[in-house]
């Protein structure tokens, strides 16, 4: 008896059984596998479009291989490079506007029910209009190209960070408000120490969300733009390639694209997590 | 630590003055309620649910307005008068334990640095000293709760409000939080107004327990625990404790409807 005790603390190891032995392999297997899978899946795609196009003898001008394609992002990599800067800039000053101007609003309206009930409607009818419809009146009225395509972000962006932010200040513990309340809380009080955080998490999600439309915004208003002295972003070298039936500079300016959406979404994950893995249910990690 | 004044003869600390409290013009949730609370009483609100006791906790915490009558404080009462404590812990999950406990001082205005010893003297009586920097969610539900307390008591408060606080906690921990409840009642002093269904946490924790019946809520009548203080684990097997926890039974019986 007293032997098995010693045995089970002083070596663990001999402890895990079969089933525990099965579910450790399986999660190492996971962990793994969510990584290499998708890398294995790219490769056979790549490997079976190159197959194909080499097969069939399709022209580079219908569908270019991935050679050519590698080949394109190596040639013109100074000029994607350049494109992807513009538009990465305006897609990340457009989060940030987003950012600002949706909490800034729900901030705004949570304080004022009048602010609220006035403007909240029309928040919902910006949102609900496609911007590729307000994106040609934005560039009539809108001198600067910049401030156009900024706009036209902005405008796909914010009602995320709106619309979540709006649901968490209001998602405070009912009993917490109550608390404050016999404290004697000031309004101010309350929103910073119990409306803010509890309205943390939501504004978060809403913030990935917002990120990845925000891209989505300034590729759509260079579209729309065009060129004229500011330089190129992605979408217009996408648009200019098509152009001269450069199909290989496309799925390279494409690629482009999808790698700068991807990072915005890794990023505000990462941020994400690291404000609220001390406390957030969302952050947990459950180990044993 | 301060003495206990026997029953009788303890100044008078607030009085509900024959409170009314009606909802939505319909739901009567407390006729004519009047209760006189004295300085050091343990007063356990016994009663069915949906009796009122919630809503008259909340009205003696100035969270309700009575429909008609009032609540009387004698003297003058400020914000530290009062703590309060829920059925859920109700801490900030993103604020750590000192944190927490700081909240009723932060909210009038005091730095951390200028109360660090009132929190962690609150925490130390709660037996959560060195659980300052941990958030709740590291903490069983029973350190919640005693976070939860050690808040309501930072301040001093003459009165703590404690509405079902253990109802949700296994019976082990219920007991170990009842014993320490009454500790920490016979050493600071104050007042508790305790809302609880169930008879024998009324009799172990009270010296008087205020029976209630629903639709409409009411006062039925009080029973007192003349047992003295301080109780501990005999106190529940002892021949007073089982003749009290019959008196309040039938009270509680003739409450629900049942024939006493
Ligand atoms: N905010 C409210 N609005 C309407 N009815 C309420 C409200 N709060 C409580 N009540 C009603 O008042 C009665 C007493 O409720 P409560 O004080 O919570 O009882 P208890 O705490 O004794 O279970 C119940 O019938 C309940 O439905
Ligand atoms: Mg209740």
């Amino acid at each position: 008896m007293t032997t098995t005790d010693q045995g089970l603390l002083s070596s663990p190891v001999d402890a895990i059984d079969a089933d525990e032995q099965r579910r450790a392999r399986a999660a190492r297997t996971e962990r793994i596998a969510k990584w290499a899978l998708p890398v294995i899946m790219m490769v056979l795609v790549i490997a079976a479009w190159a197959w194909v196009v080499r097969a069939n003898e399709i022209p580079h001008y219908i569908l270019p291989g991935p050679d050519r394609v590698w080949g394109s992002l190596r040639d013109d990599w100074a000029m994607l490079i350049d494109a992807a800067y513009l538009t990465g800039r305006i897609t990340l000053l457009a989060l940030l506007l987003a950012v600002v101007g949706g909490a800034g609003l729900a901030i705004v309206f949570n304080q004022s029910k009048l602010l609220e009930l006035s403007f909240y409607p029309y928040a919902v009818i910006l949102q609900v209009t496609p911007v590729v419809s307000i994106a040609p009146l934005i560039f009539i009225y809108v001198d600067s190209k910049v401030a156009g395509m900024l706009l036209c972000a902005w405008l796909v962006a914010f009602f995320p960070v709106l619309s979540s932010t709006t649901l968490g200040l209001n998602s405070v513990d009912h009993n917490l408000r109550d608390l404050f309340r016999i404290y004697g809380a000031t309004r101010w009080q309350r929103l910073r120490y119990l409306q803010l955080p509890s309205a943390l998490p939501y504004f978060l999600g809403g913030l990935k969300i917002a990120g990845g439309l925000s891209l989505i915004g300034a590729v759509v208003a260079e579209l729309v733009a065009g060129t004229g002295g500011i330089g190129s972003g992605l979408a217009f070298r996408i648009q200019e390639a098509g152009y001269r039936l450069n199909i290989a500079r496309m799925f390279a300016a494409l690629s482009l694209v999808a790698a700068m959406g991807v990072f915005i979404f890794a990023a505000l994950s990462i941020f994400s997590h690291l404000l609220l893995r001390k406390w957030h249910e969302s952050a947990l990690k459950r180990d044993g | 630590m301060p003495t206990l004044l026997p029953l009788g003869q303890r100044p008078p600390l607030l009085r509900m003055n024959h409170v009314d409290k009606v909802f939505n013009g319909n739901i009567v949730a407390l006729r004519d309620m009047t209760l006189d609370v004295n300085q050091g009483d343990f007063i356990s609100l016994l009663g069915p649910s949906g009796c009122g006791k919630s809503t008259a906790l909340r009205v003696i915490a100035d969270l309700l307005h009575p429909t008609r009558g009032k609540v009387e404080w004698e003297g003058a009462h400020g914000l530290g008068d009062l703590g309060v404590v829920f059925q859920e812990p109700t801490l900030m999950p993103w604020a750590t334990v000192a944190q927490n406990v700081w909240l009723p001082y932060r909210l009038r205005g005091n730095s951390y640095s200028s109360v660090r010893d009132e929190v962690r003297e609150s925490l130390r009586l709660v037996g959560l000293e060195n659980f300052l920097d941990a958030y709740p969610r590291e903490l069983s539900g029973g350190m919640k709760m005693r976070v939860s307390i050690a808040r309501a008591m930072v301040t001093n408060p003459r009165l703590i409000l404690m509405d079902e606080p253990f109802a949700a906690l296994d019976e082990i921990t219920r007991h170990k939080l009842n014993n320490d409840l009454l500790k920490l009642k016979a050493k600071i002093g104050c007042t508790v107004i305790f809302v609880t269904h169930s008879v024998f946490e009324s009799v172990f924790l009270s010296d008087r327990i205020i029976v209630m019946a629903a639709r409409p809520g009411r006062v039925l009548r009080e029973v007192q625990v003349d047992a003295p203080y301080p109780r501990d684990e005999d106190f529940r097997t002892s021949a007073g404790y089982a003749a009290h926890t019959r008196a309040a039974s039938e009270a509680l019986k003739e409450a629900m409807g049942e024939p006493a």
